[in-house]
């Protein structure tokens, strides 16, 4: 009984780590930086999976959380590196517009979702509700450094970063989704990687430049 | 010994009496003030008596006057909430009368001043006659008594362009408040008898009165907007930095000090005592507003170089804080937690008595400072702690006291505002607690900044070299000058380190509006400590914290100069800088321009630096030209489109001013035929 | 009535007044070793505020009473403020006389006083540093009130003695708001007490300075009275780190014995605090003053996310 408080407190510090990267990489300049952000939030969320996993009982989660762990920290960072290393943006420091508001308007969002959550708080009985509300809030950050940020790269992992949210959710929820779901998901993101990564290709050699803002360019005159 | 009520009664007879001796003083214009502001400081100290009296003994006295409209009399009240403001204005104005007779004899060597003398004592009288009215109808004559006597206080140099326009605003904004407050005493007396019978309107018919919660929240709503206005709750501050600055120093002292409380008053009366019983959300409304003011209100005031404008917005901060301390008793009250509640009352009530005073200090010695230099703007001040010495101590205790430090009286009410922040833990709302506590924080930016504000006040006016042009001739304000600020500046020390004594007298007021004191516990440890809620959660002890520091400060100083070596002045260091000019000391301006640029979105900035071309060689440039304009961002916001719109709706209006007499019988003719149609 | 408690104050005031010189020099003699320097040893502080004492005071020709009156008050508020923190014990009769936002005060009364006398020579310099720091403190301080509000709500209590006991005592382990309010914490000490990224204590470079700005005219006593205040400043936004949120070894039996013991841990954490300090100074680089918005909002990120987590993950 005792290792299963300690496993759940664990589980909500590790919930809270993945919240602090996600506002981490909200305020991130750097490419470089964000992604290594983006692999330490994996890194929490395989963790607290498997955490997720013991407390439950469920051994279907410990397989997702090596999942977890080889695509979203090891993979997907990987893949990122090489994108930015053959595109040379290795240095490029993107300005983000007014970072202390969009810290104020994460907290907002917190606060927001844990007011949405609060009545499933009440319903739920498992050990994990606490941080469904922290799971929602991971995605809505994710949301929000995609409508923040231009650069095309960043726009990834942010949108990365709302899937993340998305499979805490599901873990913290219901004890994750069926394994089938999951790796589904898993390869969903695997070739939406891909993808996103030809088309990168593509702009950059359009447009010179991976800043969505020229993307304006393509609407009709009028 | 008096009944308190005939006291203060005496106290208004004696202000109205003054202002009837004023109009047959007119000749003899020294006499006259000697005269007229001695009386005024007995009548203010007599109803200073009065209420301090009424609360300590927790005692309620009411009397009917039959003067007024036939079958209408009036109905006075003093109970302890009228008590405590009744001292609050009271105290002020015996320290401001004091001033008074050394500043106002410097106008009257100018100008006439009797206009300023009878308007300063209906003034006086207006607003203590706001206190102790018990009916709507008294009420609302005193409340525009008070509004049109300090219209023409404000008014009073009328010779300005930029005066007469202040005053214009502040009569616009001050009636539309009052209609406000008038709809809602309606819309209260109406439910309390029925549209039928007049005797609805006394305050305690509404007080028996239950109101349906829809009528209930219309009334609050109207109170809350008209006596924001009067308060000058943000967005509706607009005249508050136009109408302080131009009034004479008495007067703005007066008005920023106390004439904004009767309006905290208000919403007090309403709220607790008249309609009684609220639901949570009156109360996050009054908190909501009031962290807002309090932001925006310090915002403001550093970007200010005018003293006196700086001081205006900083009413409007601290007039934020006490409806912070208001609105969470509020909501402690509406989930039924009485002693909480109690706690956040005494902590805005606190502030409200420490605002009366420093601010009326300050304002004070921004009027010593006016008087002396003929000078307002900061930019052109400096240096004046040499040629002034006292006022600059004075104005020192008043900066330290609005800046919330320790251990002056700023900081006592503040404490207890953290603490009432800190108890919403208590509250059952999971919202509610994740978002009160923000408030803490934004309480804390606000305290913070208010520091910054006044080491920019205080340090670019008295500090430092002087930097106009030319220095005048600044020799130290009189006497009556003088100990009016002194015992203010005692004051705001008395109020900051022995807060047990205060809260011990002013704990009947929660008990008669929420029905819980906080006295018990916050005295618990002896007059020492004040202790709130419980010793081991929170404790502050003033006279401590003084003497301690004291008693450091005074072995430091004595030990280093048993053997002191000898002080030897020289000219300016500055890092070996060799031409040092009073041109390179910061400005006001250069003071706040990190927090401009970090706050810069609420403020309508136009900054532009312009070149001269004409430069004697390439690598120097000529002379360089730097203006900067701050606007209020809500006059453009919310002012101008309603400017625009009043005018253009009265252009239309005057279309149907045709000049002939056939156009205006069709508009009875037609006016008569559509009210029959309707009434039919 | 028992005199241990006194006894226990006056010695903490003691140990404050005494240590606070060696921990500089300890900060500074590791600054050296990361930097590969020589240093000038444990002691160079002690030497240095004798030096100054035994000097003259040389004063600015317009220097008004604020200027002298200075370097006591803010002396004095920070001996007080050594006496609240309960470092060796948490039974402290000054403890009670003042709960963490009136210590929060007494350094804010001693910064308003120190950038009054930078404006009060009239001087470039003073002015610049007065203006930095009061900018730099408005932002820091609702992230420090926030920070200390965290541990307030989980603990039920603003004084110090009593969260000091609430978390010694065990209720509170490893808790993911702890975690933030100490992050918070100490960038704001990084902050407050003016150390590199915010400030450069080292420096007279006019871009750069900040506090020093302030105190440039001072010398003789005043000065010494004004760097020990400092240092003792620093020791205190230590130690006070080191009691809130690892309170190991602290006394609450109230005896001798714990008493000594609670000195060799204060003296430990003190050691490994100057450590983590050195770290962070080495590491980051002096930012500017406009890049502090994002370090200290980062502060205040922190500290509210500490709040939210207590209440959502609790």
């Amino acid at each position: 009984m005792m290792d299963l408080q300690i496993a759940s407190q664990i589980s909500s510090f590790l919930a809270a780590l993945v919240l602090l990267t996600a506002f981490g990489m909200l305020v991130q300049k750097r490419v470089y930086g964000l992604i290594h952000l983006f692999a330490w939030q994996g890194l929490f969320l395989s963790l607290n999976t498997a955490v997720v996993g013991f407390v439950a009982n469920k051994h279907h989660l410990y397989i997702s959380s090596v999942l977890t762990l080889s695509l979203k920290v090891v993979l997907l960072p990987y893949i990122l590196h090489v994108l930015i290393n053959r595109l040379k943006i290795r240095k490029e420091v993107e300005t983000v517009v007014n970072i202390p508001m969009t810290m104020m308007i994460g907290i907002a969002l917190v606060i927001f979702s844990y007011h949405l959550t609060a009545p499933i708080r009440q319903l739920s009985t498992l050990i994990t509700r606490s941080t469904l509300a922290v799971a929602l809030a991971t995605v809505m950050l994710g949301l929000l450094m995609m409508i923040t940020r231009r650069h095309a790269v960043t726009q990834i992992i942010g949108f990365l970063a709302l899937e993340n949210g998305l499979f805490f959710a599901a873990t913290s929820a219901t004890y994750g989704m069926p394994l089938v779901v999951e790796l589904g998901v898993a390869l969903d993101v695997l070739i939406a990687a891909f993808i996103f990564g030809i088309f990168f290709f593509h702009i950059h050699t359009t447009f010179d430049s991976l800043d969505v803002e020229q993307m304006a360019k393509l609407k009709e005159e009028n | 010994m008096m009944d308190p009520l005939n006291l203060a009664g005496s106290a208004i007879f004696l202000l109205l009496g003054m202002a009837v001796l004023a109009l047959l003083l007119g000749r003899r214009q020294r006499l006259l003030v000697v005269v007229s502001f001695a009386v005024s400081a007995v009548a203010s100290l007599s109803a200073t008596v009065a209420g301090v009296r009424v609360v300590g003994w927790s005692t309620t006295s009411q009397a009917i006057m039959s003067i007024g409209l036939p079958d209408l009399p009036f109905h006075l009240r003093l109970d302890p909430l009228a008590g405590f403001f009744i001292t609050v204005v009271g105290i002020l104005s015996f320290v401001v009368s004091i001033y008074s007779i050394g500043y106002v004899r410097e106008i009257s060597k100018q100008r006439p001043i009797s206009r300023l003398v009878i308007f300063y004592a209906l003034f006086l009288a207006g607003m203590f006659m706001v206190i102790i009215a018990d009916d709507a109808l008294f009420f609302l004559i005193s409340w525009e008594l008070m509004a049109a006597a300090s219209y023409f206080l404000v008014l009073f140099e009328d010779e300005r362009v930029e005066n007469r326009r202040a005053a214009f605003l502040y009569m616009v904004v001050a009636h539309v408040g009052a209609l406000a407050i008038l709809l809602s005493f309606g819309v209260m007396s109406g439910l309390a008898t029925g549209f039928e019978g007049f005797h609805g309107y006394t305050f305690d018919a509404m007080r028996q009165a239950e109101f349906p919660a829809v009528w209930a929240t219309a009334a609050f709503l109207l109170a809350f907007f008209g006596f924001a206005a009067k308060a000058g709750v943000i967005p509706l501050h607009i005249w508050l930095p136009e109408a302080h600055p131009v009034a004479p120093s008495n007067i703005s002292a007066l008005m920023s000090g106390v004439m904004l409380k009767t309006a905290i008053y208000g919403i007090v009366r309403v709220t607790f005592d008249l309609i009684g019983v609220f639901p949570w959300w009156w109360g996050s409304i009054v908190l909501v507003f009031g962290l807002i003011s309090a932001v925006m209100g310090v915002l403001y005031a550093l970007m200010q170089h005018d003293l006196k404008r700086l001081l205006a917005y900083h009413s409007v901060e601290n007039i934020g804080i006490i409806l912070i301390g208001i609105g969470l008793s509020m909501i402690f009250r509406s989930f039924d937690f009485p002693l909480l509640s109690s706690l956040a009352l005494i902590a805005g009530l606190y502030h409200t008595l420490n605002h009366a005073i420093f601010k009326g200090l300050l304002f004070m010695g921004a009027g010593a400072v006016l008087h002396a230099s003929h000078e307002r703007n900061m930019e052109e001040m400096g240096g004046l702690i040499h040629l002034m010495p006292w006022t600059a101590a004075l104005f020192l205790v008043g900066s330290v006291s609005i800046a919330g430090l320790p251990p002056f009286n700023g900081f006592v009410s503040e404490w207890l505002t953290f603490q009432a922040f800190l108890l919403s833990p208590s509250l059952p709302s999971p919202l509610m607690k994740l978002l009160i506590p923000l408030g803490a924080a934004l309480l804390a930016l606000t305290a913070a900044l208010a520091a910054a504000c006044f080491v920019k006040a205080f340090g670019v006016t008295f500090l430092g070299h002087w930097r106009g042009h030319h220095q005048p001739h600044v020799q130290e304000v009189d006497w009556f000058m003088r100990s009016g600020m002194i015992i203010a500046a005692l004051l705001c020390l008395a109020l900051g380190v022995l807060p047990t004594v205060v809260i011990d007298w002013m704990d009947t007021v929660p008990e008669q509006l929420v029905g819980s004191r906080i006295g018990t516990t916050a005295g618990a440890f002896g007059w020492m400590w004040l202790t709130p809620v419980a010793p081991e959660r929170a404790s502050y002890s003033g006279p401590l914290v003084f003497l301690v520091t004291l008693s450091v400060i005074v072995i430091a100083y004595l030990l280093l100069h048993v053997r002191s070596g000898s002080i030897t002045r020289v000219p300016l260091w500055d890092c070996g800088f060799e031409k040092v000019t009073p041109r390179m000391q910061y400005t006001a301006t250069a003071f706040a321009m990190p927090i401009r640029r970090i706050f810069g979105f609420f403020f309508h900035i136009r900054e532009q630096v312009k070149m001269n071309p004409q430069a004697p060689h390439r690598t120097v440039p000529g002379r360089m030209q730097y203006t900067l304009r701050i606007r209020d961002r809500f006059w453009g916001w919310l002012y101008r489109p309603l400017v625009d719109a009043s005018f253009w709706l009265s252009r239309r209006v005057g279309r149907l001013q045709q000049g002939r007499i056939q156009a205006y019988l069709i508009y009875s003719f037609v006016t008569i035929i559509v009210l029959l149609l309707f009434l039919r | 009535m028992n005199l241990y408690p006194f006894m226990t104050e006056i010695l903490q005031i003691m140990i404050v007044l005494g240590i606070s010189p060696a921990f500089v020099g300890w900060v500074r003699m590791l600054k050296c070793w990361s930097q590969g320097r020589t240093s000038a040893g444990l002691f160079q502080p002690y030497r240095d505020i004798r030096k100054l004492f035994a000097k003259n005071v040389v004063l600015a020709e317009n220097a008004s009473w604020v200027f002298r009156f200075t370097p006591y008050l803010v002396f004095g508020t920070t001996v007080l403020a050594g006496g609240i923190i309960p470092m060796l014990s948490v039974d402290l009769p000054l403890s009670a006389t003042a709960d963490v936002i009136v210590l929060v005060a007494l350094f804010a009364i001693a910064r308003f006083f120190t950038a009054l006398a930078g404006m009060d020579i009239g001087t470039a310099f003073g002015g610049m540093g007065s203006s930095r720091e009061m900018t730099i403190a408005s932002l820091a301080e609702p992230a420090m009130l926030m920070a200390i509000f965290t541990l307030s709500l989980a603990c039920r209590s603003t004084s110090l003695s009593q969260i000091v006991t609430v978390i010694f005592s065990g209720q509170i382990q490893l808790r993911p708001y702890l975690a933030f309010a100490f992050l918070a914490f100490v960038l704001i000490s990084l902050a407050e007490t003016g150390r590199i990224p915010v400030d450069n204590p080292a420096t007279h470079l006019e871009l750069t300075m900040v506090h020093e700005a302030m105190i440039l005219e001072y010398s003789g006593r005043h000065l010494a009275l004004i760097e020990w205040a400092g240092m003792m400043k620093l020791m205190l936004f230590m130690a006070l780190g080191a009691v809130l949120f690892f309170p190991w070894g602290i006394d609450v039996t109230a005896t001798a014995a714990g008493a000594v013991r609670a000195f060799l841990f204060l003296l430990l954490k003190l050691g490994a605090s100057g450590v983590v300090l050195v770290l962070i100074e080495t590491g980051l680089a002096k930012m500017r003053l406009f890049r502090l918005t994002e370090f200290l909002g980062s502060a205040f990120l922190l500290a509210t996310l500490g709040m939210l987590a207590y209440y959502i993950l609790d």
